[in-house]
């Protein structure tokens, strides 16, 4: 099982949605990056994405991979934020049949899967239609 | 540069191959490829191979490859780039030829795969993914390729029946090519019918797991017009890559990677997509085939679809795309499948091709992907 420092290192983006936006040309990374893909600068302040946006397009994973084993069928999508951010993660609370591109949802802090028998509890973000 | 040349070509039948191992594979191939260059010694090695460390709880392949060849003490290299790995190896290979650091390079691909569960390898191959903003939340790969397939259904009108039919035509080729993993044909409706595995995605199409190898020698021109073989010249060799999480693309109906790798291929070879007479692309799914082909020129945005239908890509259209039976029919040894696809062309620039035979190929493309699109390798081969 990896060591647990990989999964504390990462909550300020799991749990806070935590970004970084580029001090010279706006654009907002997430995860926060160290250099700006667009204008190559380095200077980011921190700021916390939007908490709402619409689906971008979706499918339902029914062969999961093992951490998954237990949820499938599940939707997956990717959400445009209201900020322009684009994010991956699972849609919950609706139907299969629920799901459509331009579909509004809100994000919300979820758990995520459980890592191996008495392994850590992941949680997250997860998608949830307005 | 110098102008480089492929001298030999080596496959193996790919298939679940329980009684081989990576490096009984690797050096079959490679002895293969060998004997059609009528030598027994290289300069230098290249092989790809995306996750023998997972697969197989091997690294330092390179040093196995170059040992049990044969081959030691020359300089061996493994190179990684999930999906693309094996036409990175060629890349790789190409610069040392060209650049004057080596004269006779060997360029293998490699993939072990069947040595571990079904969830296991789908694991492995996951890892190509951003494991911590894509794996973390449930994606697979066949996931990844939904998520675009439904968007370019949704932008373009793409038709569950045309993703059918790049399927039903990868396995009409591949059932002439004796090296294919699955040389049987099949129909539409049986790619509508087979079981769901990432809607819209049916396990038909996607490309299966496969444990194969292939290689291939090179050399600087001057030297391969020595042999009394047919010259078949690289005249481009490119590569690009893109974001690594298909969140962070411009467009998730567009492949970017393989548009810049395929531009500048284009300007390297002095050609246009419409110069090519015979195509292999990385139809890992079969949506990839339809974006791939709109990516690197064949036609327009978002005309993949009904091009499939019309028959533009089959055996005997304007450009006939995986002849070899693409990685749907022939297999997808992930390390391998780049090398694959270039001794296709060599064969059907070669008119070796048998059945399956391009009537007349002198220009020939290979496109390679990695991972959802994250990198793209693009080769272009011409008959001397």
């Amino acid at each position: 099982m990896p060591n647990p420092s990989r999964l504390w290192r990462e909550i300020p983006q799991r749990y806070r949605l935590e970004a970084g936006r580029c001090q010279n040309c706006g654009y907002i990374a997430f995860p926060p990056r160290l250099v700006c893909p667009r204008c190559q600068s380095r200077a980011f302040e921190t700021v916390r994405l939007a908490d709402a946006g619409k689906i971008i397009t979706y499918t339902v994973i029914r062969v999961p991979p093992q951490p998954f084993a237990d949820q499938a069928p599940y939707a997956l999508g990717i959400v445009e934020l209201d900020d322009g951010v684009r994010l991956m993660g699972q849609v919950v609370d609706c139907g299969f049949e629920d799901l459509k591109i331009g579909q509004r949802v809100k994000v919300e802090f979820r758990k995520l899967y459980e890592e191996g028998a008495a392994g850590v509890i992941h949680y997250g973000y997860k998608f949830v239609p307005e | 540069m110098r102008d480089v040349a492929v001298i030999g070509v080596g496959m193996i039948k790919w298939g679940e191959l329980w009684e081989k191992s990576l490096r009984d594979m690797i050096v079959e191939a490679g002895l293969l490829a060998l004997d059609d260059a009528g030598i027994d010694r290289v300069d230098s090695i290249v092989v790809g191979c995306m996750s023998s460390g997972l697969f197989n709880g091997q690294e330092h392949i390179d040093s196995l490859v170059a040992d049990y060849l044969g081959q030691v003490p020359v300089p061996a290299a493994r190179v990684e780039s999930a999906c693309a790995s094996g036409g990175l190896a060629l890349r790789t290979g190409f610069a040392q030829v060209a650049s004057g650091l080596a004269d006779v390079v060997l360029v293998g691909g490699v993939e072990k795969m069947t040595d571990v569960s079904g969830s296991e390898a789908t694991y492995a191959l996951g890892t190509a993914a951003d494991q911590e903003y894509e794996s973390f939340h449930g994606a697979t790969f066949p996931g990844l390729y939904a998520l675009m397939a439904c968007a370019h259904m949704e932008k373009y009108g793409t038709t569950r029946k045309q993703l059918a039919m790049v399927a039903v035509k990868n396995h009409d080729n591949g059932s002439m090519n004796p090296h294919a993993q699955y040389p049987f044909k099949i129909c539409v409706d049986a790619v509508l019918e087979s079981v769901m595995v990432a809607d819209p995605l049916r396990i038909l199409d996607c490309s299966p797991i496969t444990d194969g190898a292939a290689a291939l020698v090179i050399c600087p021109l001057e030297m391969a017009k020595r042999l009394k073989k047919p010259l078949v010249k690289i005249t481009a060799s490119t590569m690009a890559t893109d974001a690594i999480a298909l969140s962070g693309r411009r467009e998730i109906t567009w492949i970017e990677s393989a548009y810049q790798a395929a531009k500048k291929a284009y300007e390297m070879a002095g050609k246009q997509p419409q110069d090519m007479h015979v195509i292999e692309v990385h139809d890992c799914f079969t949506i990839a085939e339809i974006m791939v082909m709109e990516a690197i020129g064949l036609v327009e945005k978002g005309q993949g679809g009904p091009a499939v239908e019309a028959g533009l890509t089959s055996l005997g259209g304007k450009y006939p795309v995986n002849t070899s039976g693409g990685l749907k029919s022939k297999g997808h040894p992930v390390g391998a499948t780049g090398v694959a696809q270039a001794i296709e062309i060599v064969k059907q620039l070669r008119e070796e091709a048998g059945p399956r035979q391009v009537k007349g190929a002198k220009l020939g493309l290979t496109q390679n992907m990695g991972g959802s699109g994250g990198s793209s390798v693009v080769h272009i081969f011409e008959r001397g």
